[in-house]
């Protein structure tokens, strides 16, 4: 009897345990919601996608502490941010307010972000019209622009003199710049890794005077000059003018710091680092003009903060955005211009930042101002990947470009039709 | 069941009491003796809710979803039938990820077999340091595809002039590649297909080392003795046909694996703004289309799906014309 009795007492101990050990484990699943538990106030939890510049998470939670009317929490998420914020939107543990490059349309859509538009109202006209465009959807605001990121073309100014060349101001002019300045050691142009691809988008087409979706909504390339312009990418490919298979790609100058290559297409938060190292011996262009109708073009962009639809405290979360984003010019400030390189979204601000007034920094600023192109929200993630495969296949393996964007011309139309309906 | 625990020789009055008082409880027909099912359904049960939580009711779902239009969403409202799946079916960008996998398996698969079949006959006739050379190209393996996949990139295989492959090619006088840009000649191929006989082939070759061993020495002497030559007609008439066994599971791993490819895709070829429209599995291009900034769930379900009902086809196939657990002549 007393034998069994242990045994059972035994078993009991260990089931009892495995069973504690299990509650546990789920426990510590279902823990990590990201909203900080004490304080005072209702609690918010906001999203920071990893920036590269040092202090700026240590700035963007002193923001969030000098809050006072609700107890803000930041997490910063190193990784791959945009499909972290999608998944979390499907579910009740996301962010109350967070940062996104966007809002997509289809998030928009699917109702997973909160309207700003009474928060933003009051302001809009002091926002930078071409990045505050992509935030609109049937005239309501939905998200409110952070700062303005830009690209540009880097180029040497010495390896260009040595070579008896100007900084080229057409596409034909890059073309044979390209290919004029590249060595056994040292390459002509680099476009990021796979070509130029991924990172121009539709550059080359407002270069060339069009646009990605025209007003009325149609694809916007349907055009012979689009056919054309893609063609001269082609041509930078096939001279063997651009760097391939860098260890780093296009958003890192460290290519162009290792003079792997003489001009970078990069972003305008490598121009401290680029300065740093060439003094005045380096310039940037916009990306050139090309054909008849041509202009310069350079994309702009800018990440907004946007508040989730499933938050149990959304009037907080839209009070503190709005706080944030909108009242406190000075924390503004602080945030695109003390770590990294990008211009306020808001105009007024942009006009008295020093740092953006003299150099290279100046000339970027105007080519923001007035050769800045952002992507249309109906620009949907479809239509960019179909546009994306097209210019890949253009580039890299010589197809027809006509042939090439037909195809992205009936894929494009068919999605703004999607989004039309309804 | 009860009968049995009924007629189990008595150890005692102790035990026989506790044996009729278990009778008796209601219950005891489902717990069985000694509360058997109990046991049963606490050891099983955890693993069963997790697979049933985590595999069977996503992949229901996920056929759920793909006869909806879910853009951002896994409780759509939006019925499409099947046009989904008409939309992925006529797909150009999906139907050349499908050739681009059936590309890799059929290089992928007898690439790493007769590689770690001409590894394990050697390794097996060294006569001394035979647990050194094992385990040198057993180590692979231990190493994880995303490591092995960012050396291949970033040291081995990149396109400057200072990577190991394009420093080989200086020594020639070569020009410098960029082996993952180039589409013409397909250079990538050769990172990616590398990269895999690397991690893989030791593992295989260990399957392969055990299989011989179990190759009786006697069919050996036999063969000698009735004169066939060493070497390749041994080879041929001995050793292969006695691998049988080990070869079925070797090749149906390797094609499981090869239905797997991600990995060393994702990460040789992608980068911030997406993935380049060549040598892109079909995995990597539902990841894009379903998880990435798309959110086209209903769309990368169907895709799911098919390649689901492609991967069980081929297996069945497989296992149809290998032989799979069939009994060995």
């Amino acid at each position: 009897m007393t034998g069994t009795g242990t045994g059972i007492g035994r078993r009991g101990l260990l089931a009892a345990t495995g069973g504690l050990a299990l509650t546990g484990l789920l426990a510590a699943c279902g823990s990590n919601t990201g909203r900080g538990g004490g304080g005072s106030g209702p609690g918010i939890s906001q999203w920071y996608h990893q920036y590269g510049e040092p202090g700026v998470e240590r700035a963007v939670r002193r923001y969030a502490d000098s809050y006072k009317k609700a107890q803000v929490t930041v997490q910063w998420r190193p990784g791959d941010y945009d499909r972290q914020t999608a998944a979390a939107l499907l579910t009740d543990s996301g962010p109350d307010v967070f940062e996104v490059n966007g809002p997509t349309l289809d998030q928009i859509r699917g109702g997973q972000i909160v309207d700003l538009t009474a928060e933003v109202e009051p302001v809009k006209d002091d926002f930078n019209q071409a990045v505050l465009a992509p935030k609109i959807w049937q005239d309501r605001i939905w998200g409110i622009p952070q700062t303005i990121d830009t690209q540009l073309l880097y180029y040497r100014k010495s390896l260009l003199k040595d070579a008896g060349l100007e900084p080229p101001r057409t596409l034909d002019a890059l073309v044979d710049a390209a290919r004029k300045l590249t060595t056994k050691k040292t390459k002509g142009l680099f476009l990021g890794n796979d070509g130029g691809a991924g990172v121009l988008g539709g550059t080359p087409l407002f270069a060339a005077g069009l646009s990605l979706v025209t007003e009325d909504g149609k694809a916007g390339f349907d055009d012979p000059a689009a056919a054309r312009t893609l063609g001269k990418i082609r041509r930078l490919y096939a001279d063997k003018s651009l760097l391939l298979g860098a260890p780093t790609d296009w958003s890192d100058p460290a290519a162009f710091l290792q003079e792997l290559t003489a001009m970078q297409w990069s972003g305008l938060w490598a121009l401290p680092q680029i300065q740093q190292t060439f003094g005045d011996d380096f310039g940037v262009l916009p990306f050139p003009a090309d054909g008849p109708h041509g202009a310069p073009a350079v994309p702009v962009g800018a990440y907004a903060s946007a508040v989730s639809a499933r938050s149990a405290r959304k009037a907080e979360a839209k009070a503190f955005a709005s706080w944030l984003w909108m009242e406190r010019t000075d924390l503004q400030q602080d945030f695109a211009l003390s770590y990294g390189f990008h211009i306020p979204a808001r105009t007024s601000l942009a006009k008295k930042a020093a740092r953006l007034r003299t150099g290279a920094a100046a000339d970027a600023v105007r080519y923001a101002t007035d050769h800045g192109h952002a992507e249309p929200l109906r620009w949907t993630t479809a239509s960019r990947t179909a546009y994306q495969d097209a210019l890949s296949h253009i580039i890299k393996d010589g197809a027809s470009p006509e042939s090439e964007l037909r195809t992205v011309v009936r894929k494009v139309d068919a999605e703004l039709a999607r989004v039309r309906k309804r | 069941m009860t009968a049995q625990a009924a007629e189990a020789p008595p150890d005692g009055p102790g035990a026989r009491g506790a044996a009729e008082r278990e009778r008796r409880t209601p219950g005891t027909r489902f717990l069985g003796p000694q509360r058997r099912s109990l046991w049963f359904w606490i050891f099983v049960g955890p693993f069963a809710l997790g697979l049933a939580l985590f595999t069977y009711v996503p992949l229901a779902w996920s056929v759920y979803l793909s006869f909806f239009d879910a853009h951002n969403t896994v409780t759509p409202t939006d019925f499409v039938g099947l046009g989904n799946y008409t939309s992925m079916l006529t797909d150009g960008a999906f139907l050349s990820s499908l050739g681009t996998f059936a590309l890799f398996t059929l290089f992928i698969v007898p690439a790493t077999y007769a590689l770690s079949l001409a590894l394990a006959v050697m390794v097996n006739r060294l006569r001394f340091a035979q647990a050194f050379f094992r385990s040198v190209f057993f180590l692979p393996t231990a190493c994880s595809y995303v490591v092995a996949a960012l050396i291949w990139k970033l040291s081995l295989f990149n396109g400057v002039r200072f990577g190991l492959a394009n420093t080989v090619l200086g020594w020639f006088g070569a020009d410098q590649t960029a082996w993952l840009s180039t589409t013409d000649p397909p250079w990538y191929w050769l990172v990616i297909v590398t990269v895999r006989l690397w991690l893989q082939a030791g593992f295989y070759m260990i399957l392969f080392l055990a299989g011989l061993q179990r190759i009786s020495p006697q069919l050996y002497e036999a063969a000698a003795v009735d004169g066939a030559r060493p070497g390749w007609q041994t080879f041929r008439h001995i050793t292969f046909p006695q691998l049988r066994a080990t070869s079925v599971a070797v090749v149906l791993l390797l094609v499981i694996n090869a239905f797997q490819a991600f990995d060393e895709f994702y990460n040789l070829l992608s980068d911030a703004r997406g993935y380049p429209p060549y040598a892109r599995p079909p995995l990597v291009y539902l990841y894009y289309t379903a998880l990435g900034r798309e959110q086209n769930l209903g769309l990368g379900s169907a895709g799911a799906v098919i390649l689901a009902l492609i991967i069980a086809v081929a297996t069945v196939a497989q296992a149809r014309w290998l032989g799979l657990g069939r009994k060995e002549d």
